[in-house]
């Protein structure tokens, strides 16, 4: 079984981002990039897969500018064995990539794909439900479990959703995107850092693959969301209850 | 123009999300139709048909439809999008599964959690956890909208007489499909109201310590008839199911009143809940960056800080 595995480059999780002073844009200049964290959990699941014996082969798809490369090398280092970088400095959106998905799928023929439910920058949540539509296939979002039958024919997928858990049977090739419980991501070691500088990275562009990836939303403006007025601290339970009871008046 | 709103429902009422649905279309200024799938559809057609700013319900009770599985929605918003300008489903985890399957089908670009509806092609909708609000246009022929529930008002349940229409199953398009199948679902079961439409939350973070710990926060939820909540951190660290999480990647909210309990405040947690009435934060670190969005800050050990509320609180 052949596992195809999407990352991301976004901002890091933990930086506090800034709207550029003409408001086109968030400011990317010099900011730290990383992996986003659910397509970190997506390689984990792969290599866990190909751990077990059930995939053969994993291989790492990133999508935008030259850079995307690091996320690459980044899944390659956690145990990725190749990868294949979609370079382009158009602005990708979720239906963009979805095709260009699908047409590595057509060369690739893998059986199962594994996206990050979100990407932590446009905080759309569509590219694999919509990568399923476009080849008609099963899919499992939010998932929190896989489990293969021994045919690996259906995967049962245990889902998160709003009032609990959900579990699936889907048919094989499938798509899975991933919520927060389906493992632990592990961190590359510095010897599989040095072994993945190695692996083989191939190179593809919209074009090659024959995708218009214009943007079909244009964005007229970037905001800043209005701030919050400042707060007050209280000295104790007796004066957060007072002012919970008799000035915001909430309980 | 015309909105076709996805409903959600449970084959015996309809769901709160979609009540916030329903008004985002109104925005819109056209007819409102709301589309009711699967069991139990026509026995909430009668109660739909009343929801206020909806002209039309078309009920589609067929066994195909049961479970709102994406492989066989997906098909039927596409057969059914013609006849619309737009088709709007809350971004909840049915909204945001079936949606963009749909968008693949029709070729469209989505427009995901919409805050705002500036125009008839024109929307705001946030980005990077709500620290950024992008305003987008969309050229596309039908617009596909998912909606953040806290950014509009749910419609009322009464005073409408919208005409109800059963869709034969000729109507359908293909929602027959063998991709996927239902197995069962575990939902919990809960004497609380649901995390995103009760009035007063009360949040837990890593400074509970462990899942025990979690009683203190249920004995002050029901004191207050609060939904109980988590940060991602503490879902991390499992001591709460994922069904708890408020954040970026979790569930929204915007009650009258937060309380984030041992709750250091990440950007993706606090883009799930500042838009609370509200915030009150009770943390033993002084330097928490919670404080920074609370209305009320509370500076102590949450073990002896929670029992003393909770006792200072009449039912």
């Amino acid at each position: 079984m052949k596992i195809l595995v999407a990352v991301k480059r976004v901002v890091d999780f933990n930086v506090k981002i800034r709207v550029n002073a003409d408001h086109t844009a968030v400011d990317l200049a010099n900011v730290k990039m990383s992996m986003n964290p659910f397509d970190e959990i997506g390689v984990e699941e792969a290599l866990r897969l190909k751990e077990a014996g059930i995939a053969t082969e994993v291989v790492a798809v990133s999508m935008g500018p030259a850079n995307a490369a690091e996320t690459i090398r980044t899944a390659l280092a956690m145990g990725a064995d190749r990868g294949i970088l979609v370079e382009t400095t158009t602005e990708l959106q979720p239906l963009a990539v979805a095709k260009l998905m699908a047409k590595l799928v057509d060369k690739e023929k893998p059986d199962l794909v594994i996206l990050g439910k979100q990407a932590i920058d446009d905080d759309c949540n569509q590219t694999g439900q919509v990568l399923a539509g476009l080849l008609g296939w099963a899919q499992g979002t939010f998932a929190s479990k896989l489990e293969f039958a021994a045919d690996k024919k259906t995967l049962t997928v245990t889902r998160e959703v709003d009032g609990g858990l959900e579990t699936l049977a889907l048919a094989m090739p499938a798509i899975i995107t991933t919520d927060l419980r389906l493992n632990e991501p592990r961190y590359a070691s510095l010897p599989n850092i040095m072994k993945a500088k190695s692996k083989p990275l191939d190179k593809q562009t919209p074009e090659s693959l024959g995708v218009d990836v214009t943007p079909r939303l244009i964005t007229i403006r970037i905001d800043e969301p209005p701030p919050r007025a400042a707060g007050v601290k209280v000295a104790d339970v007796a004066e957060l209850v007072h002012k919970l009871r008799d000035e915001a008046k909430v309980i | 123009m015309s909105i076709l709103v996805v409903a959600e429902h449970d084959g015996k009422q309809i769901k709160a999300a979609t009540l916030h649905a329903v008004t985002a279309a109104t925005k819109l200024n056209a007819a409102v139709t709301l589309l009711l799938c699967g069991a139990g559809s026509g026995a909430v057609a009668e109660s739909a048909a009343k929801i206020a700013g909806v002209a039309e319900v078309l009920v589609a009770e067929v066994a195909d439809l049961d479970n709102g599985m994406a492989e066989s929605m997906a098909p039927l918003l596409a057969h059914l999008a013609k006849g619309y300008s737009h088709i709007v489903v809350t971004a909840t985890a049915f909204g945001k599964n079936i949606l963009p399957r749909a968008s693949a089908l029709l070729d469209v670009q989505q427009i995901s959690e919409v805050i705002e509806i500036k125009s008839a092609d024109s929307f705001v909708r946030p980005i990077y956890a709500g620290n950024a609000l992008a305003t987008v246009k969309s050229n596309d022929k039908i617009k596909l909208l998912s909606i953040r529930m806290t950014a509009f008002e749910p419609a009322a349940v009464s005073g409408g007489s919208a005409a109800v229409k059963k869709l034969a199953a000729g109507d359908l398009g293909a929602v027959a499909q063998k991709l996927s199948q239902f197995k069962g679902a575990s939902l919990s079961k809960s004497e609380r109201p649901e995390l995103t439409s009760a009035k007063i939350v009360v949040s837990g973070g890593r400074g509970m310590q462990n899942g025990e710990n979690f009683k203190l926060l249920d004995a002050l939820a029901d004191k207050l008839g609060a939904a109980v909540g988590a940060s991602r951190a503490a879902v991390d660290a499992g001591f709460v199911p994922n069904e708890y999480q408020v954040g970026q990647t979790g569930k929204v909210v915007a009650p009258e009143l937060y309380v984030a309990v041992g709750i250091s405040g990440a950007i993706q947690h606090l883009a799930g809940m500042k838009d609370s009435k509200v915030i009150v934060a009770i943390n033993k670190d002084v330097d928490a960056p919670i404080f920074q969005v609370a209305d009320y800050g509370l500076v102590a050990d949450l073990f002896t800080a929670i029992p003393a509320l909770t006792a200072a609180i009449k039912k």
